[in-house]
């Protein structure tokens, strides 16, 4: 359905081109979600506006492939490109005024959402809306309707940008951080009405999130990035339960819920190096506990360590298949 | 660990960095902090005569103590009020009604005057370090900010002295004295805040948030040196969260915040083994557990 491949994507960083998403690849399998896992500064976010083709300036695509059913994206025009956004593949985001018209009606947002891929009386677009609406867990759909933004709570305004993304019944929804800003059981609700939609309307899903509670509750897939690089690949069970990467070991390890009580927590010393200071090989090295002589200079690939995962790690190496 | 000083208004043991009155004389043996019957009401005005038509109860008949050396987490959704409540211990809002005892002495009926020593003596850190930083302060001003509010250095070198200490608790060098804070990751920069907090030996920090922005490795951290802090200088936390997995972990009470009100205290283990409140219950059911748990590693 969607097949990432190398996907490069440059900044200028004090004078030469950084490799802020360093050669991404993943698929998406129809009605299946695939976390994209990091920390910030990991490239998780650059990689799905990359696939989408809105990196903002000065930033470039510089080589890869992103194919969509069997269409390279990558290749379209802008024109084209657009038609694809929006229809085929939607996005919603951690905070939903980032895309809200403030001084428009929602439900008018929603109609327009639709009418701008599709040629609908305005009528039948408002019944579309007002259905979705009530579909997206909205109360009173018809008095929401003529609500502003200001007027809905956070996860109501979550649950009208989810609306408005599948105005058009797109193949694959980006969901960027889709619950963080929510509370607690709001966050529960807006996952669970996002997993109903997926089997409903056979969507795929790509999600960008910190959260690894998040990626146990939704995720089949995971791939952790780290510093713009996949360094880790496996199914979300196999991930969570035994993780291989340093990092990813390092990434677990410290959760609070992985402690008893008061028990020291885990730490991963020192911090995310900033894209100028990244180390030639490896770019964990600088942090891991596991280093190699061939770790600071060369960069390992990302190899089968076991039929659903894969690691990109030279301690690992010796046990890949 | 500081020489027990007694009162705030004691000149404190040169180097001192924690609570400066573990000992105080007055009344030792009760909580550090006794909360009241709380009440933030904030009037809601209408009409020509901007007259009080009706209040937003922010925080209504809210009670809870903090042990001294302890722990207590205040747990809320978003509009629960429990960032009022830490305001309004600190006066940051004017409390409607109630008590707010610390150390024994009454804080609602002090004017600013009286209420001074006791801004020294409860310290906040707050969500983001970096709107709480000022921008064009270096680091060794920004640290030394409370101690030149209180007067409590006599020396150049006495104010060097106290800020690399402040400093080394939260484990950054001296080297960092003359940078800026954008030059600080996130994590540092929430290290700064609470070394800000711990320069002029407070007994209590209301921590508003305090790790909920950082990345879950710069959490860890975090949450380590809390604790060590702790253990080793005696501070008590007010720690406000939303987070249940951090309050599970560090704090010894929890005091569940509910649309203004307190809707359940206990024992950490006792509220998540047993939640006596349905507000409670749903809140934990609604955590996020990471399933699988770990297992064995492949062969």
């Amino acid at each position: 359905m969607l097949e990432v491949s190398e996907l490069t994507t440059s900044f200028p960083i004090a004078g030469r081109q950084v490799p802020i998403v360093d050669g991404v690849s993943f698929s998406l399998e129809q009605g299946k979600c695939l976390a994209l896992v990091g920390e910030s500064g990991s490239g998780k976010s650059m990689t799905a506006l990359s696939l989408m083709r809105l990196v903002p300036r000065p930033g470039r695509i510089s080589s890869g492939s992103v194919r969509l059913e069997g269409q390279e994206l990558l290749g379209l025009t802008v024109p084209e490109m657009r038609a694809v956004r929006g229809r085929r593949i939607a996005m919603i985001f951690q905070e939903p005024m980032t895309c809200l018209n403030p001084v428009v009606r929602v439900g008018e947002q929603v109609v327009e959402a639709i009418r701008l891929h599709e040629r609908v009386e305005r009528e039948a677009a408002k019944r579309r809306t007002l259905e979705l609406f009530d579909r997206v867990g909205i109360p009173e759909p018809g008095a929401r309707y003529d609500y502003y933004p200001h007027q809905l709570s956070g996860g109501l305004k979550q649950r009208v940008m989810i609306a408005m993304a599948l105005s058009t019944q797109p193949r694959i929804l980006v969901a960027d951080e889709p619950t963080t800003a929510l509370d607690v059981t709001i966050q529960a609700q807006i996952l669970e009405l996002l997993n109903e939609l997926r089997a409903e309307f056979s969507m795929a899903i790509l999600l960008i999130t910190h959260d690894l509670g998040v990626v146990s509750r939704m995720a089949d897939e995971v791939a952790v990035l780290y510093t713009g690089r996949v360094v880790e690949q496996a199914s979300a069970a196999t991930l969570l339960a035994r993780p291989e990467h340093p990092y990813t070991r390092g990434l677990l390890a410290s959760l609070p819920s992985r402690h008893r009580p008061g028990e020291k927590l885990h730490e991963i010393p020192g911090v995310v190096p900033s894209p100028a200071h990244w180390p030639a090989g490896c770019r964990f090295a600088t942090r891991c506990s596991e280093v190699f002589e061939r770790c600071p200079t060369e960069v390992p690939r990302l190899l089968p360590l076991h039929p659903d995962q894969r690691a990109a790690c030279f301690a690992r190496e010796g046990r890949a298949e | 660990m500081s020489e027990p000083v007694d009162s705030a208004e004691a000149p404190l043991a040169r180097g001192a960095v924690g609570p400066s009155s573990q000992s105080s004389s007055s009344q030792s043996s009760s909580s550090l902090l006794e909360v009241s019957d709380l009440r933030t009401w904030f009037p809601v005005r209408k009409g020509p005569l901007r007259r009080v038509v009706d209040h937003v109860k922010a925080v209504d008949d809210v009670s809870f103590q903090v042990e001294r050396g302890r722990t207590l987490a205040l747990v809320g959704e978003s509009g629960s009020g429990k960032t009022t409540v830490g305001r309004s211990i600190l006066r940051l809002v004017q409390p409607s009604a109630g008590s707010v005892r610390f150390d024994g002495v009454e804080l609602l009926g002090l004017d600013e005057r009286e209420l001074r020593p006791f801004r020294k003596r409860i310290q906040m850190v707050f969500q983001d370090p970096t709107t709480s930083l000022n921008p064009r302060m270096r680091v060794l001003d920004l640290v030394a900010e409370g101690l030149d509010a209180f007067g409590l250095t006599k020396s150049r070198a006495e104010r060097m002295d106290r800020v690399v200490e402040a400093l080394e608790a939260v484990k950054l060098g001296s080297e960092h004295l003359r940078r800026f804070p954008h030059e600080f990751s996130g994590g540092q920069r929430q290290r700064l805040g609470i070394a800000r907090a711990l320069s002029v030996g407070p007994d209590l920090i209301v921590c508003d948030e305090a790790v909920s922005a950082l990345d879950v490795s710069i959490q860890a951290q975090i949450l380590n040196l809390l604790a060590s802090l702790q253990e080793r200088l005696g501070v008590a936390y007010l720690f406000i969260t939303h987070d249940l997995s951090v309050v599970r972990h560090l704090a010894h009470r929890v005091a569940v915040m509910h649309q203004g009100k307190l809707v359940e205290t206990a024992e950490t283990e006792q509220l998540f083994r047993q939640p006596e409140h349905p507000y409670t219950a749903r809140l934990l059911s609604a955590v996020l557990s990471i399933e699988p748990a770990p297992l064995a590693p492949h062969p």
